[in-house]
């Protein structure tokens, strides 16, 4: 796969690595009590901790860590039986003790890795640095007043965990990739909502450029995106703006950048001088974080089938394509719903080609259509797994499966019902379909006689009008056989 | 007059020879005539009055009962406000109380009121107050003498009888220091025995509420009192808190005490060398043996120290910012304007001088050098220590390097104000509990402070030799 882009002069290879921020599903806050639930009014989930009040003091929420560690166990990663909270220090409003308490030097994961496929079938690892826990800060409003800055601190001190990648990443679609499957994982394993449009997931991007076989450029860090769009939109628009900057022959300053989504271009918030000296030290409130081997064995119990082993077990059940596997299996609604309709019936593993295409295709679009999701389908699993029995039974055909999908879809109503009520089922009756050819053959003389002159095509014609009689419900195999023996008795 | 005693008190209560209004009306009258001390940054009768009418209507019994009691304004109380004897914080009411305060209302102590200190605890003379200065109650006329610090309103307070017992902090010293200054008792335990959970916070490794008292017995009642887990601290330690009182023992024989040959240093006065030989002399007559023992890092233990403390005090007052509560300067076009300027005018000389030191030794390039360095050295001091218990059951020190000195004397000399605490900070570093008691005076007749020092968590047997010393010396 050729993955360089062209400049006016040179081709050029994107190195780009992402530190991915999930927020930890949990009910309280990484050290207090205070409630994280989304959408609150401002400032009405804050802790005498989480507003840093004097004398406050952090106390590590157990969850929080255990979500911790079965996500590094998720991405294949190192538990560390020791880990240590620093904290960083700045100044920022929403920011109240003045320092996250992050980790710096001693983080709760080490090195991991995940896998992202693509539709050639092809698959690529990406490194994983770390993971570590760390708090989120609040959040400023400054468009709720001319003149001055609010503070809601709903936010503050709840738990996040960075995902540091290794730069392995070399497309802004395998960037996407990375991030979706990141965002798969945790979703399987429950430890972060994956909700990007709450900010529930959002990543800071580092990208440089170089000539193939040349060393790492100096890189950018493009700042908190939260969606996939953005991140390839602001990874392309950057490339483009360090490639022209290097072909007229200037060079890369390592700066910090912030995407615009109204205008798609990245522009700098601040340069390697103006960056914060974080002075890093061990949190004095905090004891170093030891987990035991038995709490690390005892959480690895309570992992669920995830999103790679679930998808080799499709291809070797089923016998599914990588690809098709891998879109089955990229969110745990689609895997699920995918296992309770093609267990719905026997006979349907036969078929499993024929539900993932309809899951993944038929379903989706009319989902999307809806703006509706897998969990809240009018079209449950068992429905649709009779649907697509009906069909491999040759009960009804494709097409007219697509009709009845709409239907089942805003009636609710079952297939069985609906091909039954209609009475969709289709024509296999040699005879019935016969006497029908036979009235499209002697309607179009002219027709036929161009087809026998040899223009072949002209056999779609019979078929339509032969199904337009039948009001599409003759079998098309059936059909089929019938009128081209018929065709070249006329000869 | 008989000297003042909690235990005393306690029992002329039970037997109802003095009521608890009566006594504490005695107590608001010698505050009001101690005003000129400058000891409280808040005091209210209104609020004492109060907490009488209270405890008049609980029938209850509680170990304190009545007891009034001064408390450092650096624990923050719900029913008044706390400083931390800072602008910064000058009128910040805390909707919590901190949990020894809480331990003491629980036990139906009254709080007379919030004694001063010097800002956020940092300081050894009570000077950097933003509330003025404390004066030492044993100053002679027209020669005002400072307190000792940081805990210097605290060890006033007691000293003057202005109450029974009082709450103070000990992050390099400040409990011991002015204790030997005012010539009263002052322990900090084991750090972790007292939860930090609702103190402002200077050093967080370092800072351990302690007790101010009259007598060692009257120490050990209150320090038992204020000990215990608190799960809201993580640095909380889980033991069983003895009945430090009841256990009181001053039968010494067959004890080992160590003298750390450290502790005679060049320049230190003659007067603190001799009570020091005194004590050890005392101890060997009550059966004690004497063993000389090394803590070879002694040496390094200031400069560690002042490390360490403001490398943590840079990052723990950050908070303290202006936008959240307290103290924000008006004059302010941004939000840079507006850090600079609050925490310009709201922070003291000592305070900024300190938060520079600690950003400085933290800041990248020098954290090897200075923070991590300073880590290394406190890990080998507090090895000196748990090498020299293996040989002797507790450590008898002087206190300070001196009595207490005149009110401005060392104000424009840092250097020489934080070598009043080149006996305490060791064991602070080290964690270790620590007892000041006033054992003989020098020439001008000024209280000198013995130390003993203990294992982790063996404040009993503190209090025993404090308590065997305190009996041999009056």
């Amino acid at each position: 796969m050729n993955n360089l882009i062209k400049g006016e002069k040179y081709e050029w290879e994107m190195v780009i690595g992402l530190e991915i921020h999930a927020q930890v599903k949990s009910n309280s806050k990484l050290f207090s009590s205070s409630s994280t639930k989304f959408g609150s009014s401002p400032n009405s989930q804050v802790s005498l901790v989480d507003a840093a009040m004097p004398g406050m003091l952090p106390v590590i929420n157990k969850y929080c860590v255990e979500q911790a560690v079965k996500t590094g166990i998720g991405l294949n990663a190192k538990i560390n039986n020791y880990s240590v909270f620093d904290r960083k220090n700045y100044f920022y409003a929403d920011l109240p003790q003045g320092y996250q308490i992050s980790q710096y030097k001693y983080p709760i994961v080490g090195e991991g890795k995940v896998t992202i496929d693509f539709k050639d079938g092809t698959s690529k690892d990406i490194s994983i640095v770390r993971l570590h826990l760390e708090q989120d800060a609040g959040k400023s409003l400054h468009d709720q007043n001319p003149s001055k800055t609010y503070v809601d601190l709903n936010r503050s001190g709840v738990a996040l965990m960075e995902i540091v990648s290794e730069p392995d990443i070399r497309t802004p679609d395998e960037a996407g990739m990375y991030l979706s499957k990141i965002r798969s994982i945790l979703m399987y394993l429950n430890t972060c909502d994956g909700n990007m449009q709450e900010g529930s997931l959002r990543a800071d991007v580092n990208i440089s450029v170089r000539k193939p076989g040349d060393q790492y450029g100096t890189r950018c860090e493009i700042k908190n995106l939260n969606s996939i769009k953005f991140i390839k939109q602001a990874i392309n628009y950057e490339a483009k703006r360090q490639i022209e900057i290097l072909e007229s022959g200037g060079s890369i300053e390592q700066n910090t950048m912030l995407f615009n989504t109204s205008t798609g271009k990245t522009r700098p918030m601040r340069n390697k001088e103006e960056a914060h000296d974080y002075r890093y030290f061990p949190d004095p409130d905090l004891l170093p974080l030891e987990i035991s081997q038995e709490e690390i064995e005892k959480i690895k119990l309570s992992i669920p089938e995830l999103p790679d082993e679930l998808k080799n077990k499709f291809i070797d059940t089923y016998k599914l394509s990588n690809y098709d596997a891998s879109v089955l299996t990229a969110e745990k609604q689609t895997s699920d719903y995918f296992n309770k309709s093609i267990n719905s019936d026997p006979e349907l593993k036969n078929h499993a080609k024929i539900v993932v295409n309809w899951i993944t295709s038929e379903l989706f679009s009319l989902l999307k259509k809806n703006n509706l999701n897998l969990n809240n389908s009018p079209v449950s699993p068992e429905n649709l797994g009779q649907l697509i029995k009906l069909i491999s039974n040759n009960e009804i055909s494709g097409k007219i499966a697509k009709d009845v999908l709409e239907v089942m879809f805003s009636t609710g109503k079952t297939a069985r019902q609906i091909v039954d009520e209609k009475g969709l089922q289709q024509v296999t009756d040699q005879g019935e379909i016969e006497k029908v050819i036979d009235e499209v053959i002697s309607d179009n003389p002219n027709m036929v006689k161009e087809y026998l002159d040899g223009k072949d095509k002209l056999l779609g014609f019979f078929v339509g009008q032969a199904m337009k009689k039948t009001k599409g419900k003759a079998n098309p195999k059936i059909l089929n056989d019938i009128l081209k023996n018929k065709l070249n008795k006329e000869n | 007059m008989p000297k003042p005693s909690l235990k005393q008190t306690l029992n002329d209560l039970d037997t109802k020879k003095i009521s608890i209004r009566e006594l504490n009306q005695d107590y608001l009258k010698k505050i009001k005539k101690k005003v000129n001390l400058n000891i409280f940054i808040h005091f209210s009768e209104e609020n004492v009055l109060k907490q009488i009418d209270n405890l008049e209507k609980d029938n209850s019994t509680k170990k304190l009962k009545g007891i009034p009691i001064a408390i450092k304004d650096l624990f923050c109380t719900k029913s008044m406000p706390t400083t931390a004897a800072s602008k910064i914080l000058e009128n910040f009411n805390p909707t919590y109380e901190s949990f020894v305060t809480q331990k003491l209302l629980d036990e139906g102590s009254i709080f007379v009121g919030k004694t001063n200190l010097d800002e956020f605890a940092m300081g050894s003379a009570t000077n950097t107050s933003f509330f003025g200065n404390t004066i030492n109650p044993l100053s002679k006329e027209n020669e005002p003498l400072a307190p000792g610090g940081s805990s210097g309103g605290s060890a006033a307070a007691v000293a003057a009888d202005l109450c029974l017992g009082a709450t103070g902090t000990d992050t390099g010293g400040s409990i011991r220091q002015p204790a030997s200054f005012c010539g009263v008792v002052g322990i900090k335990p084991t750090y972790g025995l007292c939860s930090r959970w609702g103190i402002a916070a200077f050093a967080s490794s370092l800072d351990q509420a302690g007790i101010f008292s009259h007598n060692v017995e009257d120490a050990s009642i209150l320090l038992q009192s204020i000990a215990g887990f608190d799960h809201r601290d993580s640095t909380s330690a889980k033991v069983d808190i003895p009945n430090y009182f009841e256990n009181l023992d001053d039968d010494l024989n067959g004890k080992t005490v160590g003298i750390p040959k450290e502790y005679s240093i060049d320049g230190t006065p003659i007067e603190i060398s001799q009570i020091w030989e005194d004590a050890i002399k005392v101890l060997e007559k009550k059966g004690v043996k004497i063993k000389n023992i090394s803590l070879p890092h002694t040496k390094y233990a200031l400069p560690t120290y002042y490390i360490i403390a403001p490398a943590e005090a840079s990052s723990n007052l950050a908070r303290y910012d202006g936008v959240k509560y307290g103290f924000r300067s008006e004059e302010v076009d941004s939000l840079d304007e507006m850090y600079e300027n609050t925490r310009a005018q709201g922070f003291g000389r000592e305070v900024k001088r300190r938060i520079l030191i600690g950003t400085y030794v933290l800041s990248a390039g020098y954290y090897d050098a200075y923070y991590l360095k300073a880590q290394k050295v406190r890990k080998l001091i507090a090895d000196d220590f748990n090498k020299a218990f293996k040989e002797c059951d507790f450590i008898v020190t002087p206190t300070a390097p001196s009595a207490a000195f005149p009110l401005n004397e060392k104000q424009n000399d840092p250097i020489k104000m934080y070598l009043n605490d080149v006996f305490t900070v060791p064991a602070s570093l080290a964690g270790l509990p620590g007892i000041s008691i006033p054992f003989g005076k020098d020439e001008n007749n000024l209280p000198l402070g013995i130390q003993i020092l203990g294992k982790h968590f063996d404040e009993q047997q503190v209090f025993n030799t404090a308590l065997c010393l305190e009996r041999s010396y009056e």
